[in-house]
């Protein structure tokens, strides 16, 4: 009689389906200790609490489910008249061919695989460190998970102020692509570096940065993710912020059925700012819309200043999901430490859940933290509509002013617009479909 | 211009009559007030005409130029050529006054088959316009009414109507909240828009602002009806003696 067979589980099917890239011993040291880690945890299930309000089923699945390829028609790429350094994944695999030459006046940069395999190097202090360091105290399997197996990437250090942005352009060819990327981001003492990334990467994304700002520099991060409505997105941003560094990040993302960002902000020196923000819209009339953004910033250092401000519009179903954290330290005084989550609810089938934390353990701190939830403003928008602004128009008016304080977030005039146009566009569209 | 016939208006959450039967004419070129204690539905009448929800209206109709206003959207009676000044203009966080007027002007001439204002002649109408009612520049790159005072709102409105040009003006106590110089200088800039082929509508409680703005007729509204009308003579009589006598003569 034949034994019964065990039912392999989710874990084994996933790691079967996945291969550890060779390279310097330290880099499979810090892979396998990512394993390690990951094994002690196990993938996110439905019953974990940070999983509450998502469904990790789909990004831990074996395979990637098919995802269709958007095709932008005549629309102007994203950062298009912004001078900036390209570099081209499609499907998540570098491609030397449809990037910019590898080099640029103010910083070093090199592909994830050319880092990893060389004795000597900068990035050994950073790979899967921030990383493991932010699975305390809440674990992040997938970014443990990411580390272990990351197949490309991009690996920047600035030395002095970077002559222009890097743009990091994920271009999705392959309806079933199944992509693991992992950037490391290193800003010297006093540089400046400004990252910029679009493109949705593949039918399904894990996607971490480590980035480590050293006393003094400044570190700008905008992103879009991709508009393919099926496309599947785990992304991780592991920070670390020295003192009077400015670390900023801003996401957009329009449309894509399953997207979890995560963010794990620790800010190590004193006087330091870290600012991160989103504007999310879906609408489920166009494909299935779940966004989940998920925040924890440590304050471990006296005068530091935090921001998070995301902004959801969701409609036909769209869902949306906040959970955000500010931890203040014994001895980080004199914080200033600002949530606010807020979601405009197009109608009455879509829904929003948030989760905002505060724990603070010194006493000479401000924190705030605010959510709400909410429809368009019925008497604003009849004020416009009495000077002839059509409905929609007038709609469109007020969901960009629910956003503005979100995109106020970006620091650069040039990308603020860009990022502006693009959230119009998209209100646009709909008003005509 | 303005045809109101037997207009009869009930809340349409509760079962509660505001107007009861209206009627009421403005031509073209003239300008009418109407006053009244509170309650007597005067901003009732302006928020029906403009199409404000919550209202429903059992009787009567109302036309501009001919056209049935009741049954428009409230962008196409302004496109129509109807404006409401509001008692309370509402605060927008996020919409800058600038955008908000340029995209109200540019929807309006679309929708009436004209051709855009150019961003150019746009922003030199009106700064023209703004420097008339003493609105800096700083004012129409703010957002809409935010932080604006009382005065200031009031200004606003008087500049969004000189921009979009309409047919048929009402005004909604806009008097209230305005000191002696700002009064002066919302008059002026209603009298400067006054035109052969444009109505006025004023509602106030006060006859002062009939000193700055001369109405052709006043009317007495109590209760839901117009119970008397008249010359520029009858804003005094109220103003010397109250409605008591009239509503009194006209029980």
């Amino acid at each position: 009689m034949a034994a019964p067979q065990a039912k392999p589980d989710a874990m084994e099917l996933r790691l079967a389906a996945l291969e550890m890239p060779g390279g310097a011993p330290w880099a499979l040291a810090a892979r396998r200790d990512a394993l390690a880690r990951l094994r002690q945890t196990g993938l996110p299930g439905k019953r974990d609490e940070y999983w509450r309000y998502t469904d990790p089923s789909s990004l831990t699945q074996a395979s990637a489910p098919r995802a269709a390829i958007f095709k932008p028609e005549d629309e102007v790429p994203l950062f298009r008249d912004i001078d900036r350094l390209k570099v081209v994944f499609v499907d998540g695999v570098f491609s030397a061919e449809k990037s910019d030459d590898l080099a640029m006046a103010g910083i070093e940069i090199e592909c994830l695989s050319g880092a990893l395999s060389r004795d000597i190097h900068w990035a050994r202090e950073l790979y899967g460190q921030r990383e493991a360091a932010g699975q305390d105290p809440v674990a992040r399997p997938l970014a443990a998970l990411n580390t272990a197996f990351a197949s490309d990437g991009i690996v920047i250090r600035a030395v002095a102020k970077a002559a222009k942005p890097v743009a990091l352009i994920y271009l999705h060819r392959d309806e079933t692509s199944d992509a693991i990327l992992h950037h490391l981001v290193r800003v010297e003492p006093g540089a400046e570096l400004t990252v910029l990334e679009v493109g949705p990467a593949a039918a399904r994304i894990n996607k971490c940065m480590e980035v480590d700002v050293a006393e003094g520099g400044a570190f700008h991060h905008v992103r879009a993710q991709g508009r393919d409505h099926e496309r599947r997105a785990v992304t991780h941003v592991f920070a670390r912020v020295g003192a009077e560094a400015l670390y900023k990040s801003f996401t957009t993302t329009a449309n894509g059925v399953m997207t979890r960002n995560e963010h794990v902000i620790d800010i190590v020196g004193d006087h330091a700012t870290a600012h991160v923000a989103g504007c999310a819209l879906g609408d489920g009339a166009t494909g299935a819309f779940h966004h989940d953004d998920t925040v924890f910033i440590t304050h471990d250092a006296v005068g530091c200043e935090s921001r998070q401000v995301f902004k959801k519009v969701l409609r036909n179903g769209a869902e949306g999901v906040f959970q955000g954290k500010i931890l203040v330290k014994v001895g980080a005084q004199k914080t200033d430490g600002y949530q606010i989550s807020q979601s405009l609810l197009l109608d009455d089938d879509s829904s929003f859940q948030a989760k905002p934390e505060l724990e603070i353990y010194a006493d000479d701190v401000i924190c705030s933290h605010g959510s709400t939830t909410g429809a368009i403003d019925e008497t604003a928008l009849f004020y416009l509509r009495s000077r002839g602004v059509p409905t929609e128009v007038a709609t469109d008016l007020l969901v960009l002013a629910f956003l503005a304080e979100a995109i106020e977030e970006i620091a650069d005039a040039a990308l603020r617009e860009d990022i502006a146009a693009r959230l119009e566009e998209w209100l646009a569209r709909r008003r005509q479909g | 211009m303005l045809e109101i016939k037997g207009l009869a208006v009930k809340l349409e959450e509760e079962d509660k009559q505001i107007l009861k039967g209206v009627d009421l004419t403005v031509d073209a070129g003239s300008v009418h007030a109407i006053m009244g204690p509170n309650g007597s539905g005067k901003s009732t009448l302006s928020y029906v005409l403009a199409g404000r929800g919550g209202y429903a209206v059992t009787e009567g109709s109302a036309t501009l130029g001919g056209v049935d206003l009741l049954d428009m959207d409230v962008e196409a009676r302004a496109a129509a050529g109807l404006f409401l000044a509001f008692q309370y203009p509402v605060e927008i966080p996020g919409v800058s006054n600038m955008v908000f007027l340029r995209t109200a002007v540019n929807a309006q001439r679309k929708s009436r088959g004209e051709p855009e204002m150019s961003a150019g002649d746009f922003l030199k109408a009106i700064r023209a316009r703004a420097k008339e009612l003493q609105i800096d520049a700083d004012m129409l790159k703010r957002p809409v009414n935010v932080g604006f005072s009382g005065g200031e709102k009031k200004r606003n409105e008087i500049l969004q109507m000189a921009m979009l040009e309409p047919k048929m003006c009402i005004l909604d106590e806009t008097d209230s909240g305005l000191d002696v110089d700002a009064m002066k200088l919302v008059s002026d800039g209603v009298n400067a828009l006054r035109d052969a082929g444009r109505g006025f509508l004023v509602i106030t409680h006060y006859q002062r602002l009939l000193d700055h703005i001369r109405p052709d007729v006043v009317h007495i509204m109590a209760d839901g009806r117009i119970v008397k009308s008249g010359g520029p003579e009858l804003a005094l009589d109220v103003e010397q003696n109250g409605y008591a006598d009239i509503l009194a003569e006209v029980a």
